[in-house]
């Protein structure tokens, strides 16, 4: 069953000068199908002005499309009945942690979501402690923010969108501005999220090692799907994720060279214990 | 232009409850053309650390001497030293202004009182290195790509003409091609204009690739400070201070781990194709 489907669905921004006229179309994205089901993780790779942000607003109704139709949890995001709903269907996590939060405390800025929603206060306080402990961040709950590393704060983001309870979440470049242990931890707290909560998760990155564990990946070039699958069937295609001005792991770009050199190594290698493996076969 | 950093420490907020110490007791001496990378986790000191490289904060006791002058000093020509020692912050297209790509590579250059004409020659100049085409000077700059416009904001920069250019974080947000072009034409920048660089980065594997000698920052301390191949040997400490070796470097322990004759001494992936083909008898 799937969480969200887009039929056709097609972007254009309209740039203007300054008296208003038009001078020109931008297709940001161009006629796009795809479904996600429940419960998977998806990856969306794409160089930048590849359309995968784009893409992801039209998933919470912050865009709506120019021509074709978004359907989250079978409900039309054009219709204006649905906005609400969609939105606590799909929660939103940006790039800068800096620009989401806005409590004063940790558990405050969690708790300011689900009372939005107009949750009751007894259901937000149990919320705010069963997402903080989703994410591993309950310990700092009586924190202010601006004390946290970056790590830390994209997770408290990450949490004060699990409180309002969405069944998908849209992490848009989530660890673009982390040290590698912050990478680490909001990866880490994402896949539990998926795994554990069974949450959809739709992932977008330039990071290509980590993807390697979602369901599926999907490339976007030009507005369009350029490529789709596991991450080992787009992973197998070196030379065209390089053409797509996109990379590969670190392990996967040695394992392909080595088999360029002649040992026998199949395509597709993500992990080091997949490399370690195959280079056992050849000995 | 030689840089030194003698016994500097810095303290937020002295004498106050918010008390906190940023630098504590560093030594750094940066000679002419280096690239250096500098890394750390988030809060380590790496960014208060370039702020005093060209004074915009000043030390809580020790120094920072440049050219031999000590660069606090009451009647020290701080505008020259920025002139100098050009620094790019994080999101640095956050900060473009004008109305077209040109003028606002031409801010800073006007700033240092430069005549019209040598202003105009050096943001043209700026704009090719940086590799940005003349069909885009007088676009706004709103209107171009992400990568795009962090490379106009680092022209902007470049056209002061900087004999130490410091950039923090200057591919967060880029594509892996974006990120390696902007790596690859800092190098050239470098190469061509003799201009000392020092990149801020939590990419491991980038400051492994382009960097020649990188600086450790933990905990307000410099925790190493020598060639990527000798700080990357410190796989422990380095996990331990929320960094890390890169991924390859990665892959070779486990290689060993899994009783493979190969080197843990890797940090790019071309050494670590020849050094897996070299144990497996190729």
């Amino acid at each position: 069953m799937s969480i969200i489907q887009t039929d056709n669905l097609t972007f254009e921004y309209i740039r203007r000068d300054e008296e208003g006229n038009v001078e020109g179309i931008t297709t940001a994205v161009d006629n796009v199908s795809l479904e996600i089901n429940r419960g998977e993780f998806v990856a969306i790779l794409g160089h930048n002005g590849s359309g995968k942000s784009t893409l992801a607003k039209h998933l919470n109704a912050i865009l709506f499309p120019t021509e074709g139709t978004v359907f989250v949890d079978g409900k039309d995001t054009k219709e204006d009945a649905n906005l609400w709903n969609v939105r606590e269907t799909v929660g939103m996590v940006f790039q800068n942690p800096d620009n989401q939060i806005i409590g004063q405390v940790v558990e405050e800025d969690v708790g300011f979501g689900p009372e939005n929603q107009g949750v009751p206060t007894e259901e937000i306080w149990q919320r705010m402690e069963e997402s903080l402990k989703a994410v591993g961040m309950y310990e700092f709950r009586k924190k202010s923010p601006n004390r946290l590393s970056g790590g830390q704060k994209q997770r408290v983001s990450i949490a004060g969108v699990l409180a309002m309870h969405p069944k998908c979440i849209v992490l848009d470049e989530p660890t673009a501005m982390l040290d590698p242990i912050g990478r680490k931890e909001v990866i880490r707290a994402v896949r539990a999220l998926n795994d554990v909560e069974k949450i959809t998760a739709i992932l977008i990155t330039h990071y290509m090692d980590e993807i390697v564990h979602a369901d599926k990946v999907i490339v976007m070039d030009k507005g369009k799907i350029a490529m789709a699958g596991t991450p080992r069937e787009i992973f197998s295609q070196v030379d065209k994720l390089k053409a797509l001005s996109l990379d590969v792991p670190q392990v996967t770009m040695c394992a392909h060279e080595l088999k360029k050199a002649g040992l026998p190594i199949p395509d597709g290698i993500l992990t080091n214990e997949e490399l370690i493996k195959a280079l056992k076969q050849c000995q | 232009m030689s840089i030194i950093v003698n016994h500097l420490t810095y303290r937020y907020n002295p004498g106050t409850a918010m008390e906190s110490t940023a630098l504590d007791d560093i030594n750094l001496k940066i000679e002419d053309g280096e690239f250096i990378g500098l890394i750390g986790h988030t809060g380590s000191g790496k960014s208060t650390l370039v702020q005093q490289l060209n004074g915009i904060l000043k030390p809580t006791s020790g120094g920072v001497y440049v050219d031999g002058a000590d660069i606090s000093d009451e009647g020290y020509n701080l505008k020259k030293l920025r002139g100098e020692v050009g620094l790019v912050f994080q999101y640095p297209e956050h900060q473009l202004f004008e109305t077209d790509v040109f003028s606002d590579v031409c801010f800073g250059p006007k700033n240092l009182g430069l005549s019209k004409k040598e202003t105009e020659l050096r943001a043209y100049e700026a704009l090719k290195q940086v590799g940005i085409e003349d069909d885009y000077f007088y676009q706004s700059p709103f209107d171009l790509s992400g990568g795009q416009k962090r490379r106009v904001a680092i022209a902007g920069v470049l056209a002061m003409k900087p004999k130490v250019l410091i950039l923090d974080e200057p591919t967060a947000g880029l594509d892996p091609k974006g990120r390696d072009e902007l790596l690859e034409k800092l190098t050239a920048i470098r190469k061509d204009t003799g201009c000392t660089i020092i990149l801020v980065s939590h990419s491991m594997e980038d400051v492994a690739r382009y960097a020649d000698r990188i600086v450790v920052m933990h905990k307000g301390k410099i925790a190493f400070d020598d060639t990527p191949s000798e700080v990357f040997k410190h796989r422990d400490e380095l996990k331990e201070m929320g960094l890390g070796v890169p991924n390859i470097t990665e892959t070779m322990y486990e290689l060993k781990a899994a009783g493979f004759p190969v080197s843990t001494d890797i940090i790019t992936v071309d050494t670590a194709v020849k050094e897996i083909l070299r144990a497996m008898g190729k």
